[in-house]
């Protein structure tokens, strides 16, 4: 398998506090993996270093093999896209061209074969000619979700894609990603739903406190001491008809 | 937006549309003005240029017009490329203090009674304008965020703004400081095809940096952070951004004084036509600029008044209301 990311030694400061501390983990592609941890564990800044936009302190994030600071901009794209958090979009663009915007790099034609094609994955075809702004988020979410899935590129990096979403959304967005994965794509994204990250995720990386706590499958990376150490919640990861879930509650004072 | 209008009709029709009525628009202000012709004396006029008749419709009418279209459409140009920039529907080709630094350099040419070298004062302001443009693009190539853009140019702003007073503060005649006024509040009176020929080469190349950044304006609907790793070289559309409306603004204040609204208007008047892109919002909002000056001037000349309305007062006191309704508008969709 290829190695789609590689952290090595990753450490980053914010206004000269650590965020992150000497990180390292890689993935292939073709695996979904979740990052984990709660607010202010350093998530989006491990997802940020990994795309070369937050500044190391030291180690060094690598695309595919290759240090991210030393690629391209070009390069970088065609290596990896990106659905940052923030949902927010500027002008009432119709959706296809939002989701075109993924390809912008390529002749328009493709670029808005792609679009419809990234927007018949995340189920809004129908609305591809609708404003943005007209939407409600979820939809939003998913032409965003589309506008990633467009780029094309061997790894897609998305900060809490399903944040914000309704129950169905949540496990729908999850789908669309897992099914990247398993056409060879690396998916790496962050959650805060323990159980949907132990459905869908191949692999769970557990930050707290900028440290990488665990790194595995879900019954490795979400045990009873993890849930309790990091998350404050007592509980476990159990089987159910549905899949796995993790039952938890909060720890008694 | 609806569906069925933001299926836009191409944006061909749009600009032969948006050309036409600009055109008509050009042919109605140099056929109406102060003085009445009679029927034969437009055809004396087209018969020979050099008639009375002839210098009037040519010499004078004819560049004030072309002057209108030349410094609308750079200002409408410039807020579109400005809006798309810092996402922000209130941008204008002020908001990053070229203007208020063009209107500087102006202003100390005329209080220091170099006024009447011929192109001085344009010059000046041109050279205030792109002092201010080289500023803001370095801080275009090191900030990404368009907030902190802003606060800098709310700053320049207010230092040419302050400079500009202490100009009137400390000008040695009360006619130079009438004098900066009347040029600061704007007008294309008396410009010639030799004014507008100088003026063609800033704006040219502004033209041809807007059109380079308007895929990169597409790009920051989605944020800096989207952008940054699109692929896109970034740092480069949002310098060639910056630069092309710095240039654009300075050549329209070089040429005609500080006129408002148009640059803020234009953009709003035309974004409903071409589905909110802001790429292809630039081509429309310059006709639409060129419009609504063009249209401003013919108001200015037959507005019956004692003194000819300066344009820069005609734009705004039209230019306000009209842009309230567009924000009545724009406030509606939005609440949807």
């Amino acid at each position: 398998m290829t190695v789609a990311l590689e952290l090595a030694g990753v450490t980053v400061d914010v206004a000269r506090r650590p965020v992150l501390t000497d990180v390292s983990f890689r993935m292939e592609r073709g695996e979904l993996v979740g990052v984990l941890g709660p607010n202010g564990a350093g998530k989006t800044t491990l997802l940020r270093a990994a795309l070369g936009l937050a500044r190391l302190r030291a180690g060094e994030a690598r695309l595919d093999g290759k240090n991210v600071r030393t690629l391209s901009e070009a390069a970088r794209a065609d290596l990896a896209g990106y659905l940052p958090q923030d949902r927010r979009v500027g002008w009432n663009l119709p959706a296809w061209r939002i989701a075109a915007l993924g390809a912008a790099r390529r002749p328009p034609r493709e670029a808005r074969v792609a679009a419809m094609d990234a927007l018949d994955q995340v189920g809004m075809a129908a609305l591809a000619e609708r404003g943005v702004l007209d939407m409600s988020g979820g939809e939003r979410a998913r032409v965003l979700l589309a506008r990633l899935i467009a780029t094309g590129a061997p790894l897609l990096i998305a900060d809490e894609p399903a944040a914000g979403l309704d129950p169905d959304a949540q496990f729908m967005v999850m789908e669309v990603l897992a099914s990247r994965a398993a056409g060879g794509c690396g998916v790496l994204v962050t959650l805060h739903d323990l159980t949907l990250a132990a459905r869908a995720c191949d692999r769970i990386a557990v930050l707290s406190g900028g440290r990488l706590i665990a790194f595995g499958r879900a019954h490795e990376a979400l045990t009873p001491m993890i849930l309790l150490e990091v998350f404050g919640l007592e509980g476990e990861l159990t089987a159910s008809p549905m899949g796995p879930m993790v039952a938890a509650r909060r720890r008694r004072q | 937006m609806s569906e069925s209008r933001s299926i836009a009709t191409g944006q061909g029709g749009l600009l032969v549309g948006l050309m036409l009525a600009l055109a008509g628009l050009i042919v109605l202000a140099v056929a109406f003005g102060e003085t009445g012709l009679s029927g034969h004396q437009y055809v004396m006029a087209f018969a020979n240029p050099g008639s009375p008749a002839g210098e009037i419709l040519w010499q004078i009418r004819a560049p004030r017009a072309v002057a209108a279209a030349v410094v609308g459409a750079a200002l409408g140009l410039a807020g579109a490329v400005m809006q798309g920039l810092l996402r922000n529907p209130l941008a204008d080709p002020a908001v990053l203090g070229v203007s208020a630094m063009a209107g500087l350099g102006a202003a100390v040419v005329i209080a220091l009674g170099l006024a009447a070298i011929a192109g001085a004062v344009e010059a000046a302001a041109l050279a205030g304008a792109l002092i201010a443009g080289v500023i803001v693009v370095g801080l275009a190539l090191r900030l990404r965020e368009p907030e902190t853009l802003i606060l800098f140019g709310v700053a320049l702003s207010a230092m040419g703004g302050a400079l500009t007073a202490l100009v009137f503060n400390l000008s040695p005649s009360p006619i130079a400081t009438s004098e900066v006024l009347s040029w600061l509040l704007g007008s294309v009176a008396n410009r010639s095809w030799n004014d507008i020929g100088v003026a063609l080469a800033p704006c040219a190349a502004g033209v041809g940096l807007c059109t380079y950044a308007a895929g990169g304006l597409r790009m920051l609907t989605l944020g800096e952070e989207t952008a940054a790793v699109s692929g896109l070289p970034m740092a480069r559309l949002r310098a060639a951004a910056v630069a092309g409306a710095a240039l654009l603004t300075g050549a329209a204040v070089a040429m005609a004084g500080v006129i408002g609204f148009v640059g803020l208007a234009a953009p709003h008047l035309t974004r409903g036509a071409v589905a909110d892109d802001p790429g292809r919002t630039l081509a429309p909002s310059a006709l639409a600029g060129a419009m609504l000056l063009v249209a401003a001037d013919l108001a200015a000349r037959i507005i019956p008044s004692d003194e000819e309305l300066k344009l820069g007062v005609v734009t705004a006191l039209f230019g306000a209301p009209l842009f309230a309704v567009v924000a009545w508008r724009a406030a509606q969709s939005w609440r949807r």
